[in-house]
């Protein structure tokens, strides 16, 4: 690990109003790493999510991503450096055909000119062309392909998931972040989604920081898990030794009675 | 290749057509009828701008008729005021004519535009009803600050816009709006106009700009309703401020809801409804040609009484039983209405 991380955050701090929703965070995730943040509810991991997207901002601290700092970075514009996530509450483009919502994320290909289009030179139709079938090449790599025309809101739940992850994918991040992706599945669902994680992350040569819940899925697929807990890091290591840690194991179950 | 050359060949086709129908209505149909489609020709116009804005964008923006009322003023003040100057150069007036409508109009709409890029940055930032009541506002203002232009004619309105207005150019100007929209908002990069109005934060995380596109959709749709105003304008060679208030943008925002929100072509039927039908109610026996029966023209003498009921009416019942409006968000299609599945590449 003597190549410098792709992410560091250094020292983050967010409070909003007198809650302090994370303390002095520091992480380092390094490329190619498929990282774990985990910790009880309300521990502050979707924030932390939120903070290195750019929908928040720190209070203190700062993030440095490949080299940039992400503090006077439009939250476009940190899509474009190379950050792509999905969302605990599933957020797709409803209305949209499943089509449209992995085309509209390819802005990496589409034609950055209106004029072409609005008088519908060939150009634009080639351009268009490509768009789609690289979007139809994503969605039928995950197996969303025969539903490429239905619209995004009236696919399975599992499905939603699947297509949040190709829409996130097609934007060509280099850091994938996902937050809770295997919540409300069943085990074979899960099963399914480890399968689904490893293999982007060996395809695309991606590093991925994860927000889950379920421990089995955690503690097999992360290299490197950290747990939070009121907004602090209590503990970082191998799956291994946080399964061990004695502040692990007291902030999920509470201490002995005396 | 052959998709552009065929679309451009219907284009121009469709152009030409327009062409050769604005001499022949002009004098062939009853002037009543013909102010009533021209009249139509623009409220499509405006449906389909706003729509861009409301429907497809999802900025809820009720402050249309101002960027008529300043497209409309541009226009019709480039004409009055640079209009003897423009007599002096000497061209045949048929040039003439046609060219300084084309200049006047584009001019009306810039200004409309500019418009929409000032009021656009700062309330665009807002979401739903706060969204809509700043536009609201600004679109009253604009209505406010014109009638106390002295030079404009105040609230007595301005006079002798020449009426230069025909039916090739209000309807080459829909076709073009409808062309332009459609485009806009189905090129892979445009879809992003649709994903701001589904989700924006999830739009961000794409890599969308999402202040950009909605300022964008503003500004052309500003546009557009400048051009509109400005066709409004030189057709009626007068216009008053009255003409622009906020129940012009209630009337448009209805429009489009009962055609479809989002939808293009819902917007077109959205317009030829709402202004044929309190038309129709009001004389229905203008737009019957064939002599009636002494019962029915009782009948449709009483209709006209109660028109302002049976259009409300009509309104509340088309809305309960398709509240999504006619089209809902899709676009008409030759296709599906043959029955035949979409089209597959």
């Amino acid at each position: 690990m003597n190549a410098p991380p792709l992410l560091q955050v250094h020292q983050c701090t967010i409070r909003f109003g007198g809650v302090t929703a994370l303390n002095a965070l520091d992480l380092q995730i390094h490329p190619g790493q498929l990282f774990g943040l985990i910790g009880p509810n309300g521990a502050g991991k979707t924030t932390a999510f939120n903070l290195i997207t750019g929908l928040y901002h720190p209070s203190a601290g700062e993030i440095v991503f490949d080299g940039t700092n992400l503090r006077s970075c439009h939250r476009h514009r940190i899509n474009h450096l190379g950050i792509a996530r999905t969302f605990q509450n599933i957020r797709l483009f409803k209305a949209m055909s499943v089509l449209e919502n992995v085309m509209v994320a390819m802005h990496r290909h589409t034609q950055r000119n209106f004029l072409p289009a609005l008088l519908g030179l060939p150009s634009a139709e080639a351009n268009r062309r490509t768009v789609e079938n690289l979007a139809l090449q994503w969605l039928s790599d995950f197996g969303l392909a025969e539903v490429r025309h239905e619209e995004a809101g009236s696919l399975a739940y599992g499905k939603q998931r699947r297509l949040e992850i190709v829409r996130a994918l097609a934007t060509g991040p280099k850091l994938l972040l996902l937050d809770e992706p295997a919540a409300g599945m069943n085990p074979q669902e899960k099963t399914a989604l480890k399968e689904l994680i490893r293999q982007i992350k060996k395809q695309y040569g991606l590093t991925i920081l994860i927000i889950e819940h379920d421990m089995n899925v955690m503690m097999e697929l992360c290299e490197r898990i950290a747990v939070l807990d009121y907004g602090v890091k209590i503990a970082e290591g191998t799956p291994e030794s946080v399964r061990q840690d004695q502040k692990v194991i007291k902030a999920y179950l509470g201490e002995p009675a005396q | 290749m052959k998709s552009f050359l065929v679309q451009t060949a219907l284009f121009l086709g469709v152009s030409l057509l327009f062409l050769l129908l604005s001499p022949v209505l002009k004098e062939g149909i009853n002037p009543y009828l013909f102010q009533i489609l021209m009249v139509m020709g623009i409220n499509i116009t405006l449906a389909i701008s706003l729509t861009l804005i409301n429907g497809i964008t999802g900025q809820f923006s009720i402050g249309h008729a101002g960027f008529m009322a300043l497209g409309a003023y541009g226009a019709g003040g480039f004409s009055v005021f640079l209009g003897p100057k423009l007599a002096a150069l000497g061209l045949p007036p048929l040039v003439s004519q046609n060219l300084w409508l084309v200049v006047s109009i584009l001019f009306g709409g810039g200004l409309a535009a500019l418009a929409g890029l000032i009021i656009g940055m700062p309330t665009l930032r807002l979401r739903g009803d706060y969204l809509a009541i700043a536009t609201l506002g600004f679109g009253e203002i604009i209505r406010v600050v014109i009638t106390n232009l002295d030079f404009v004619g105040g609230a007595r309105g301005l006079i002798g816009i020449p009426t230069t207005t025909n039916f090739f150019w209000v309807y080459f100007v829909c076709l073009l709006c409808g062309i332009l929209v459609y485009r806009l908002s189905h090129t892979p990069r445009g879809l992003a106009l649709s994903a701001v109005r589904e989700d924006e934060i999830a739009a961000t995380s794409i890599g969308i700009n999402t202040t950009r596109y909605k300022v964008a959709a503003f500004i052309t749709g500003a546009f557009f309703a400048g051009v509109a105003g400005g066709l409004f304008a030189h057709f009626f060679g007068y216009i008053n401020p009255q003409s622009f208030t906020f129940v012009k943008s209630f009337e448009l925002v209805v429009m489009i809801v009962l055609g479809g929100l989002g939808s293009i072509t819902g917007a077109v039927v959205g317009a030829v409804l709402l202004t044929l039908l309190p038309e129709f109610l009001r004389a229905p026996q203008a737009f019957i040609p064939l002599p009636l029966p002494e019962f029915l023209t009782g009948f449709l003498g009483q209709v006209s009484q109660y028109r302002l009921l049976i259009y409300s009416l009509l309104l509340i019942v088309l809305m309960l039983t398709r509240p999504q409006g006619i089209f809902g968000r899709r676009e008409f299609s030759l296709a599906r209405f043959l029955g035949r599945k979409g089209t597959e590449p």
